[in-house]
């Protein structure tokens, strides 16, 4: 089973309880199609698991298919300065259909945030290098397209589908509840 | 799934179409290592294509100064139009007449389907294969492999250079 190489730590974007007992790594591209459908199928699950599940996100921009999809990662990590990652994360997905730089620009300013300093972020890259960490990282984790996702960093294989995340994160919750009796 | 042809063994050489018009062969990238992908087809439907993978981590190949090449039945311009499509930095081969006919001499030829295996080969400044690995035809097998092999295959080169300076010193 292929593993995650890269540790979720401090520089993650993390949703839900730093103790939750699963954690639900995905590698993302705000461009890819798929990830737009798996942002929904996240956020059911985030509200069906509540506190036991932390949710964390991760880049994987395949540039040269979609070209906006690293300009919306900068434009993340630009929110993410200003501590606001999960809102820039979200809209952007939910209007993934207008992705450009129109759309980030209003994002933005939608969030407060200078659509001036945005573009002035973007056009220096200030942010690529988090980016590009992300992506090798899930390289060498085998990350092989988007979305990829990791339960307690083993990589799922199944389809991106609600029941079928379901029937996963229930099995490792199940796991870190034996592990959690033999501990204690 | 086919036996693909294991590490130690010399790579056979080839030469295919790598344009409608140009051609290449293996010899010709002798000195340098080469990354060999065998896949299926061109015009995966998935964003998770292997190919498209292999060109993001592209710079990551270059600092090992590797040759990437993609290979698979498809004629030279069907690949042309996917190249183009994917915007693909590395060239892809036809194995296109006979057909898989070198497919078949590393062993990454799926004679029922007809076409090739997603096979991937590490080969060696010296054009001996370095490390090789068959994935199941529908799984993507990622860069991970190729990018541990290139580092694995630098270090021993690394440890063989030391040596040699270290006799040359005595």
């Amino acid at each position: 089973m292929t593993k995650l190489t890269v540790p979720v730590g401090p520089a993650d974007h993390a949703l839900g309880d730093k103790h939750a007992p699963v954690t639900l790594v995905e590698y993302g591209d705000y461009q890819c199609p798929h990830c737009g459908h798996a942002h929904l199928i996240v956020k059911a699950l985030r509200k069906h698991f509540g506190k036991q599940l932390r949710f964390v996100y991760r880049h994987f921009p395949l540039t040269q298919i979609h070209p906006m999809a690293e300009p919306a990662a900068e434009a993340a990590e630009f929110a993410s300065a200003h501590e606001r990652f999960w809102e820039m994360h979200d809209a952007i997905f939910e209007n993934q259909e207008s992705l450009g730089l129109p759309l980030l620009a209003d994002l933005a300013r939608d969030l407060g945030l200078s659509s001036q300093d945005l573009v002035g972020a973007l056009e220096s890259h200030e942010f690529l290098p988090k980016i590009k960490e992300d992506f090798m990282g899930g390289v060498r984790s085998g990350v092989n397209g988007t979305p990829t996702f990791f339960i307690d960093g083993y990589r799922y294989e199944g389809l991106y589908e609600f029941e079928n995340l379901v029937e996963a994160i229930n099995a490792e919750l199940g796991n870190s509840k034996i592990e959690h009796r033999r501990a204690g | 799934m086919s036996s693909v042809l294991s590490p130690g063994t010399q790579a056979p050489d080839f030469t295919l179409s790598v344009t409608p018009d140009q051609k290449l062969s293996l010899r010709d990238l002798r000195g340098k290592p080469v990354v060999l992908a065998f896949y299926p087809a061109d015009w995966s439907p998935v964003c998770g294509d292997q190919m498209t993978l292999y060109n993001e981590v592209l710079p990551e190949f270059q600092k090992y100064k590797a040759e990437v090449l993609g290979i698979s039945v498809d004629g030279a311009w069907c690949h042309a139009a996917f190249a183009k499509h994917q915007h693909l930095h590395f060239p892809l081969l036809s194995d296109f007449e006979p057909k898989g006919a070198v497919a078949r001499t590393y062993g990454a030829y799926r004679q029922k389907d007809g076409f090739c295996e997603r096979a991937l080969f590490v080969i060696d400044e010296n054009g001996v294969i370095f490390w090789s690995y068959c994935s199941p035809v529908a799984v993507n097998p990622g860069a991970d492999g190729i990018l541990e092999a290139l580092e694995n295959m630098k270090g021993k080169r690394q440890s063989h250079d030391k040596v040699d300076s270290t006799r040359r010193a005595s």
